[in-house]
């Protein structure tokens, strides 16, 4: 037996004993089990209770600044009937997951699906064990629970004004079988769910007490610096070492793989610094001519090609653009762009007599504990993760390509931890880039003016091809029609629609980046709608409403951002309005953009209205916040931010040529919610998608430019 | 050896002269709150204050910083939410995935010290820090909210 499964089940036994053999029946899991647990009661797996109140709600999904954290708490403390004021989260352990199968579900946090995926069952658990500690009063009591009431952390016997606390109670209810089928509150029962409760995360992110992964330290930690081959699909050829062995702190030049070589030292500056002086020869490949005029044309031969993968298909386009007397025609393209999170990619690991362990901000903390396991060659059960706050995740953070890197590393240090950093530099020419996309628009009008035909010819890469080739179906990748799907799309007035895809590959990797295909696909849709208002000399409010009866959520959606903008009245001289709408990640969105354009071309966005209906809100002012970073970071892609290839490789390395917005240019965003209920939809990215098109939809009201290629050049929207 | 004031505390560091105080702070000291976000003073997530000036540290060499006075997050006050800035930002709530919070707070609590009541254009021109998730927002608010707790009780207000 190895000594790390000694330490385990030493650890097992302990935590056993330190909860008192107050185990849930339903779960084996001893408490400490999870991550940052004391001494408490668990009466089910989503719920610790301590003697003094204290809540302690688990959460399986990462925090990376959505709210999620906050959010699913709220679900659980909900059901619960737990007096806020004392409700504690802490993270799930992947491993305890893992021994457990999978008991707190899907650990992956994208999609925006980290509460509305959870809702079920997170509710159920937090339903669950208020049952058990209202059993547990009545035993005590000796009554029936249906005459028990639970409140604000309290159980009473309403006849007999008997009380007990969830503290003096949660023992004896987690020795109790859990009950099968609990019922969970129906929403005029909510009194968590919906209300604007401040984040239980703040605190430490104020005082700079936070420890992200790339703040933590550990006794005789090293730290790594990592040099991936510029040019994608290069290899390694050969390095010097000998030329930086005499540099202070410096221990080790270590090849990680094929294409990528770190410097291993003391500290993460001397490593970084020695990596810069080490003499390194790249095979660059068969992709070191590549640049992005190349791409471009290959992704221009997509718009007309012949093949092309289905994405939805309504009536007979041919025919009836053919047939049309009015015809309209645009081509539009998005470049590559960064993730960017502000925390690069970081990850520390310790190999230790044939165990790994890992730090790491991860949005999927299962698939961390596999990658772990894979690049260490151990079995799961001699992983460990510690799951910490991500400093942004966007998508970039559920690839584990830091996570096997840092392993590989670790292991040539047993016993010793080591952290691996990339340099800004790094990621910014490593990621897993949103795909560049073109898009050719076919319009045919009648004769009065009603659109009667639409094709969105779509050509670019596919996200799923590179990363996850086994969820193409049938050779189509689904995520390229985000948003043109049957269940999205709005315009469902339009009687005869194809929207089809040419897959046009490159060696750039692609991936999840915040909002991923809907915010290309929303700029398409929506800045052609507009134009084709404008070519039927209709207002573009008016024009959509005819096009969206078939579509009442959308619908209501619109008409809430154009009346609280005030769609139609009067604006201050030289501000225009602009309007998008769309659906993605199962929520309705739309915004109204307010700009003005000097005739030296600089833009002012002075306001934005965003309307939502994600169907139920957990908590208004998360989603407020998620509607203002939305625009922060889409409209960063469509104003001024992109990757370029040259030479094969990403030509930009740091925030000064991967120009982000910054605070001087944020308008003011308003967030107006029209939930309907009766479903949950997403929060963290649908917003984004209507962000570009709505300020786009502006600037050619104000200039009667359509900028067609994005991101928006320095000198597009000069007008001499 | 260097010798830095950080936080009110004398430190000997056995770092060459030419290292950023950024990484100073965080790999020789231990004072993880300053952030490193790009290295080359475009972020702000590594702000800290030299004599109270909101400086980016990883642009600074530490050997260049002699007897001045460090404050980092750490130790902007006593208990790490009390400064105006921290208490408008707890307000506000204005995080999200924090890790550009240090630098904006830092930023923000040296903008108001030498202007008490910065205009909007004001708060524009200091606060050039990057925020990926997008609280732009509300750290302008929070700066405005935080002007005014400190004209309500100006002894608060130092740090
Ligand atoms: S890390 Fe210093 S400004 Fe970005
Ligand atoms: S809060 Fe995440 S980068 Fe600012």
């Amino acid at each position: 037996m190895s000594q790390a499964m000694q330490l385990n089940r030493r650890f097992f036994l302990t935590a056993a004993a330190a909860a008192g053999g107050a185990l849930s029946v339903n779960w084996t899991i001893p408490q400490a089990a999870a991550q940052g647990a004391a001494a408490g009661a668990e009466v089910n797996i989503w719920a610790v209770i301590h003697p003094d109140d204290t809540v302690v709600v688990r959460i399986a999904r990462s925090e990376m600044g959505q709210g999620t954290l906050t959010g699913l708490a709220q679900l659980v403390a909900d059901e619960l009937d737990a007096d806020w004021r004392y409700v504690k989260t802490e993270y799930v352990a992947p491993e305890a997951n893992h021994a457990n199968k999978r008991a707190w579900g899907d650990m992956s946090t994208g999609g925006s699906r980290g509460i509305r995926a959870s809702v079920d069952y997170v509710r159920k658990g937090g339903a669950t064990a208020r049952a058990m500690l209202i059993q547990a009063a009545a035993a005590k009591w000796g009554v029936p629970a249906a005459e028990c009431t639970a409140s604000l952390s309290i159980v009473a016997h309403t006849s007999t004004g008997r009380r007990l606390r969830y503290g003096e109670l949660a023992a004896e209810a987690a020795k109790l079988p859990a009950p099968a089928d609990v019922k969970v509150k129906a929403p005029a029962e909510w009194k968590l769910i919906g209300r604007g409760v401040k984040r239980l995360d703040t605190a430490d992110k104020l005082s700079g007490k936070l420890v992200y992964a790339i703040d933590v330290q550990l006794p005789g930690m090293l730290n790594a610096a990592v040099a991936q081959c510029p040019v994608f699909g290069g290899k390694l050829k050969s390095f010097d070492a000998a030329k930086i062995a005499g540099l202070k702190g410096v221990r080790k030049v270590v090849q990680i793989d094929d294409s990528t070589i770190a410097v291993v030292a003391d500290k993460w500056y001397q490593a970084k610094t020695a990596l810069a002086a080490l003499p390194v020869v790249w095979d660059e490949g068969p992709n070191a001519t590549v640049n992005s005029a190349q791409i471009d044309a290959l992704l221009k031969t997509g718009l007309d090609a012949k093949e092309a993968s289905l994405g939805q298909k309504q009536g007979d386009f041919a025919a009836a653009y053919t047939a049309a007397p009015k015809k309209f025609e645009a081509v539009y393209g998005t470049q590559f762009q960064n993730h960017a999170t502000l925390e690069p990619m970081n990850c520390t690991a310790k190999w230790d007599n044939g165990a790994i362990e890992i730090w790491v901000g991860s949005q999927n903390g299962d698939a961390s504990l596999a990658a772990a396991s894979e690049a260490a060659g151990v079995k799961l059960d001699q992983v460990k993760v510690h799951k910490h706050h991500l400093g942004g995740g966007f998508g970039r953070r559920g690839q584990q390509d830091y996570v096997r890197q840092a392993v590989i590393v670790a292991k040539q240090f047993p016993g010793t931890p080591v952290k691996l950093i990339w340099s800004r530099e790094e990621d910014m020419q490593h990621g897993f880039y949103r795909p560049i996309t073109q898009c050719k628009l076919s319009a045919g009008f009648d004769a009065q003016g009603n659109v009667t035909a639409l094709h969105a010819r779509l050509s670019g890469q596919s996200i799923l091809a590179h990363l996850a080739p086994q969820r193409m179906v049938n050779g189509v990748d689904p995520v390229a029609f985000q948003g043109w799907t049957a269940e999205e799309f709005g315009y469902q007035g339009i009687p005869n629609l194809l929207v089809d895809h040419a897959v046009r590959n490159t060696h750039v990797p692609v991936g999840f980046w915040r909002g991923v295909n809907t915010n290309q696909n929303a700029i398409f849709m929506e800045c052609f709608v507009d134009e084709l208002a404008h070519a039927a000399g209709k207002d573009p409010v008016e024009f959509r409403r005819a096009l969206m009866t078939k579509n009442p959520k959308q619908l209501a959606v619109m008409n809430a951002a154009a009346e609280k903008a005030g769609w139609g009245t009067p604006l201050p001289k030289g501000v225009f309005r602009g309007i998008a709408q769309n659906t993605g990640f199962g929520s309705y969105t739309a915004a109204v953009a307010e700009v003005s354009v000097t005739p030296k071309g600089e833009l002012k966005i002075h306001r934005i209205v965003c309307s939502s209906d994600c169907g139920y809100v957990v908590n208004p002012e998360q989603v407020a916040m998620q509607i203002e970073g939305s625009f922060v970071y889409g409209l960063s892609s469509v104003l001024s931010s992109k990757i370029t290839i040259d030479k094969g490789r990403v030509q930009q390395g740091n925030f000064d040529d991967y120009e982000v917005m910054r605070l001087a240019a944020m308008p003011k965003v308003e967030t107006v919610l029209v939930p309907s209920g009766g479903f949950w939809g997403g929060v963290g990215e649908p917003t984004i998608a209507v962000a570009g098109p709505a300020v786009l939809n502006a600037i050619f009201a104000a200039t009667g430019k359509r900028i067609r290629s994005l991101p928006l050049g320095p000198n597009d929207l000069r007008s001499a | 050896m260097l010798k830095l004031n950080i936080n009110g505390k004398i430190h000997d560091v056995d770092a060459d002269a030419d290292t950023p105080l950024l990484w100073v702070l965080r790999e020789w000291v231990g004072l993880t709150g300053t952030k490193y976000g790009c290295g080359i003073a475009q972020c702000g997530a590594c702000t800290v204050h030299i004599d109270g000036v909101a400086t980016r540290s990883c642009s600074l060499p530490a050997g260049s910083v002699g007897a001045a006075k460090v404050v980092t997050i750490e130790g902007l006050s006593p208990d790490g939410l009390s400064h105006p800035v921290q208490v408008a930002w707890a307000q506000l709530d204005v995080p999200q995935c924090g890790y550009c919070q240090s630098g904006q707070i830092m930023a923000a609590a040296s903008l108001l010290r030498e202007k008490p009541r910065p205009t909007e254009a004001e708060v524009a021109d200091a606060i050039t820090n990057i925020c990926r998730c997008g609280t732009y927002q509300r750290v302008k608010a929070a700066i405005d909210t935080a002007a005014a707790l400190s004209a309500a009780s100006p002894a608060t207000g130092k740090a």
